[in-house]
């Protein structure tokens, strides 16, 4: 095809990018995001595939047969260990506002910058090869494209190649940096860029079937076909079985850990996984859809390699680019730019990504602490720190630019020299790399800095050695003989067999060397060293996060005001020492400070920081590390090597004691929810007894009322009429004196059921003869009964035991018991009166019977309250004061005896009474 | 013309007797109830001038008995005073709603007591 064409169609491809990208901003704008939903956020995840997926199954697949399954089944693996693993990075990235693996790293192992600049170097180092190939798949699709039919066969990059290439970084560059680098805030997502990815996702995907399906329904007869032919050919059926092509089960299992590794640590899925993740939540459905989105686009890769194989039998085509080839072969040039298309969608998101992710990396951890070091002695003033904000900004577009230049760089200078084939594989493997230090970093709160940086350096040593290194053999940049005799002649050092290790496939065997050299030193150093207190701190930050409220980071951080000194010392790590001081300086002469000791006296007690200060500091830091990095180096309040560790165990401390204290507040809480409810049920119960007293005051008073009203009366007249006639006069006194008497009784009754209620009544407790007292009580009421001739029916047998109780108090009831039975009898010589008593097993049975009006069953408790009648008062007047039976009853209970009655209207009533020998 | 017909009703003996004393001494004639069915029996055989009404008796109380007096029509020209121990703003309301003219609590001064009877009365009397 016409290459202005094709170029005219890739740019074009890249506008639409652009305008899709630029709509999501838009709508971000407008706060209806298009990509806050897990679809979106499966999509991006498939950043995974790129071109060497693309292109590079199918040429895998034509000559390993199945191997190429290896890198997608570790990701479909580790799908459901996804959401142990990678919710948890996410959370702990949110929290502490983390934006790259190296951020991760570093601020895990006590927010070591050297640590992260380890890892950014790694990332940099294993990567920039992986965009130089996608760059170079640009290339070599944009060739075969564009090369006049027939000509030559075999690809060749010549100048339009390249220049294409390099046109579409520059278009890439400028694409990341408008959508991937707008703000100096590495935390914002970038959702322009997110929903860029994800189309491109799409239209990869559709793109790939619609070749794989040209190839097998417009080449063969379907599938059946493809397979059926090729099977029928002995070089190709072999490459049906899993081993068949020579794949060992070893090399099947170290693909599997390498694709695992990647899919969680690569830049670009740290990127798009855990920085752009908007909800937790669509990690659920991402983790089935991101696996299902690499299976449908594998499902078609053996019918295109095999179906080239099998259309390409004398070789001449590079089946990595089967996918373009057929369709061009067969003259469908319009699909074939459409794969183009696909093919450039694949390379171009991943070049996307990872350029961000790569750039916040470099201007965190390489470039801002470079260029804080060298600016800092010509710093000027505060202004310095203004442009310092501007400065990141312009570092992240610097990388993004040296990034893209480094891989371009990579492609057209190395990129003739060296294979890129296995560059994805060793890439993995480089990442591989920070396995150890993530997943300890993750669940074990014992790693340490020092364990971090010996593991990572050891193995990243070995992963250059063992796989790096051979590749560069080929092009002579290393002598032959070093691969197979050993440098200096020493076999057991040849990268491909160290220490005679052989039988491994070099791929696996750089793996095992690298990991057992990064796990081991970091595990061993890890053990022999206590971890700093920072490093206990970080640890429990991560290793905890789920367990951590979600303000608990807030209340560690800006509250506990540092002590000045670690501040100064923080700064002076970062920025030197004569930038510190010039920087606290111009922060005093904004807020000058209260009168403060000079600290260069060792005694002095540290001033403690303003926390003003804290957030100056913070916005100083941030121009060096980046936001995240220094608002974490502050939260700490010290972020530098010689930390006080009494600082941190204090700051740990207070937040202990701050959740002890909720957590006592809150039982403190309960307890007093407790106690309000006892109080209430304490004042109803006051306020009834209130009320009863009231009611019983009443009662009282108004049967008081009723002799004074007639001692009342009966005095006035007496007074208003001197001429009273003898008998009448004889009359009203003898009643006044009677009314008197009931008086002082009533009050006498009155006290005494005070004394009883009160508990303070005591019994004069002697063994008594009950009969003897029976008599007594008769003979006390002797002369109402023969008023009103009533009959007494006495059943005491002799020889009653003794019961131990108080006289007095027992003739009070027998005498009130039969004063009530009398008043109920009529006195027509019909009452008849019965009293008995009765021994027991366990105590007397005395009872006092009538044959008077009774009483109805609905007042058989109620008589024996205090004036009952006070609560029916419009039923009956109770005969008598009313209080009789109520101290009756008070004396019983205090003989631990018991008293009741049985009765109905008009049949009599007997009262019983229980009294025990033993109380 | 006939001295006025005073009905007195209490189940307190020493009470009754004030104030029959009392009733007499005025020239009034006097008919005692000691509870409320003689009470009721009393109102619906004689048209009293005025009924002295105790409250709280043992079978039917002074409310009702008032009541019960309000209900007859012929009877609208008897006064009926309530004399009573029980001396809350609540029981006094009650006494005035069952159709008191008077509520007198116990203890009470024999001279004003006299004094609102004689007011009660018609002024021919």
């Amino acid at each position: 095809m016409n290459p202005l064409l094709v170029l005219g169609f890739s740019f074009g491809y890249l506008v639409l990018l652009f305008g899709v990208a630029y709509a999501a901003e838009r709508r971000v704008a407008a706060r209806r995001s298009l990509v806050s939903n897990p679809y979106v956020y499966a999509l991006s995840m498939a950043v995974y595939c790129t071109a060497w997926t693309y292109y590079g199954s199918v040429g895998r697949a034509a000559h390993f047969g199945l191997e190429f399954v290896g890198i997608y089944l570790g990701p479909t693996l580790m799908a459901p260990l996804a959401w142990l693993v990678l919710r948890k990075i996410i959370r702990i990235c949110r929290a502490q506002r983390l934006t790259s693996i190296a951020d991760f790293i570093s601020a895990r192992y006590g927010k070591s910058a050297g640590l992260g600049a380890l890892v950014t170097g790694v990332c940099v180092l294993g990567v920039v090869p992986y965009i130089a190939l996608q760059i170079k798949a640009i290339a070599a699709s944009f060739d075969i494209l564009t090369r006049v039919p027939g000509l030559s066969e075999q690809p060749m990059e010549d100048a339009a190649a390249v220049g294409s290439a390099f046109y579409t970084t520059v278009a890439l560059a400028f694409f990341t940096i408008v959508f991937g680098v707008r703000s100096v805030e590495a935390t914002e997502r970038h959702e322009g860029m997110v929903l860029a990815v994800a189309m491109e996702s799409l239209l990869k995907l559709v793109a790939f079937l619609a070749a794989g399906l040209f190839v097998t329904y417009g080449l063969f007869d379907g599938f059946a076909d493809v397979f059926a032919r090729a099977a029928a050919l002995p070089e190709l059926s072999r490459l049906f079985t899993l081993e068949g092509a020579g794949t060992t089960s070893g090399q099947w299992f170290t693909l599997l850990l390498l694709s695992m590794s990647a899919i969680l640590l690569l830049p670009r899925q740290f990127q798009v996984a855990v920085v752009e993740n908007v909800n937790e939540d669509h990690l659920r459905k991402a983790m089935w859809l991101f696996p299902l989105y690499l299976i449908i686009i594998n499902l078609l890769v053996l019918p295109l390699a095999f179906g080239g194989r099998l259309l390409d039998a004398g070789g001449l085509l590079d089946a990595d680019l089967y996918v373009l080839a057929l369709p061009l072969r067969a003259g469908h040039p319009w699909l074939a730019l459409f794969i183009y298309l696909g093919g450039l969608s694949a390379a171009s998101s991943m070049i996307i990504v990872e350029t961000i992710a790569l750039s916040v990396m470099m201007s965190h951890h390489l470039l801002m602490p470079l260029l804080v070091r060298l600016t800092a002695p010509r710093a000027a003033g505060p202004r310095w720190f203004a442009r310092l904000g501007q400065a990141t900004l312009h570092s992240r577009r610097l990388a993004v630019v040296l990034v893209l230049l480094l891989a371009f760089g990579y492609y057209a200078a190395v990129g003739h020299l060296l294979p890129l084939v296995n560059i994805g594989l060793i890439s993995f493997a480089a990442v591989a790399q920070f396995v150890p230090v993530v997943l300890g970093g993750l669940y074990w709160k014992g790693g340490t800095r020092a364990g971090a940086t010996a593991g990572l350096l050891a193995g990243f040593a070995v992963w250059f050695y063992t796989l790096v290194l051979p590749t560069m053999a080929g092009p002579g940049l290393v002598p032959a003989s070093v691969l197979s005799q050993g440098p200096w002649g020493l076999s057991a050092l040849r990268p491909g067999a160290l220490l005679g290790l052989e039988g491994l496939d070099a791929l696996s065997h750089g793996l095992f060397w690298s990991w057992l050299l990064n796990v081991g030193l970091y595990l061993g150093l890890s053990l022999r060293q206590q971890p700093s207190a920072l490093e206990q701190r970080q640890a429990r930050l991560f290793v905890d996060v789920f367990r951590l409220e979600a303000g608990f980071e807030e209340s560690a951080g800006w509250h506990s005001a540092a002590p000045l000194p670690d501040v100064r010392a923080l700064l002076v790590g970062f920025l030197g020492k004569k930038r510190t001081n010039q920087a606290l300086r111009a922060f005093e002469e904004h807020f000058p400070p209260p009168p403060v000791r000079v600290p260069s006296d060792p005694a002095a007690v540290p001033p403690p920081a303003d926390p003003r200060l804290l957030a100056y500091a913070e916005k100083l830091l941030a121009g060096t590390v980046g936001p995240a990095s220094a608002r974490l180096l502050l939260r700490s309040s010290v972020g530098v090597e010689d930390i006080s560790f009494d600082n941190v165990v204090g700051i740990l401390r207070e937040s202990q004691q701050l959740l002890e204290a909720n957590r006592q507040l809150q039982k403190q809480q309960r307890q007093l929810q407790g106690l309000t409810g006892q109080l209430q049920q304490a004042y109803d119960q006051l306020r009834e007894l209130d009320q009863h007293k009231d009611e019983f005051l009443y009662t009282v008073t108004h049967e008081l009322r009723t002799p004074l009203t007639s001692i009342r009366a009966l005095s006035e007249i007496l007074t208003d009429n001197p001429d009273l006639d003898e008998p009448d006069r004889q009359r009203f006194l003898l009643t006044i004196t009677r009314e008197s008497e009931r008086l002082s009784r009533l009050i006498t009754l009155v006290l005494d059921l005070e004394k009883y209620e009160s508990g303070r009544a005591t019994l004069d407790k002697a063994a008594l003869d009950v009969a003897d007292v029976v008599t007594d009580a008769l003979e006390a009421v002797g002369q109402l009964l023969r008023d009103k001739r009533i009959q007494l029916d006495l059943a005491v047998p002799p020889g009653l035991p003794a019961l131990p109780g108080d006289r007095d108090r027992l003739m009070q009831v027998l005498v009130n018991l039969l004063s009530n039975a009398v008043k109920s009898c009529r006195s027509d010589g019909t009452g008849r009166i019965g009293v008995g008593v009765e021994a027991g097993p366990a105590g007397l049975r005395l009872w006092v019977q009538d044959n008077g009006k009774g009483i109805a069953p609905e007042f058989h408790q109620l008589i024996f309250d205090k004036f009952f009648q006070a609560r029916h008062q419009t039923m009956r007047k109770p005969e008598g004061s009313g209080l009789g039976l109520a101290i009756t009853k008070k004396i019983v209970e205090l003989h631990a005896g018991r008293i009741w009655v049985e009765s109905q209207p008009e049949q009599g009533a007997r009262f019983s009474l229980e009294l025990p020998f033993f109380a | 013309m006939e001295p006025p017909h005073i009905l007195i009703v209490d189940d307190e003996p020493n009470i009754v007797m004030s104030l029959e004393f009392l009733m007499r001494k005025a020239g009034y004639r006097v008919s005692i109830a000691r509870n409320g069915t003689e009470a009721l029996e009393a109102v619906d055989q004689t048209a009293f001038d005025v009924v002295i009404l105790d409250i709280m008796m043992p079978d039917v109380d002074g409310y009702q008995v008032c009541r019960h007096l309000r209900q007859r029509p012929d009877r609208a020209g008897s006064r009926v005073i309530f004399l009573s121990a029980k001396s809350r703003e609540a029981d006094i309301e009650k006494g005035y709603e069952a159709g008191a003219d008077l509520y007198v609590p116990k203890p009470f001064s024999t001279r004003q007591l006299m004094q609102q009877v004689q007011q009660l009365l018609p002024p021919s009397a």
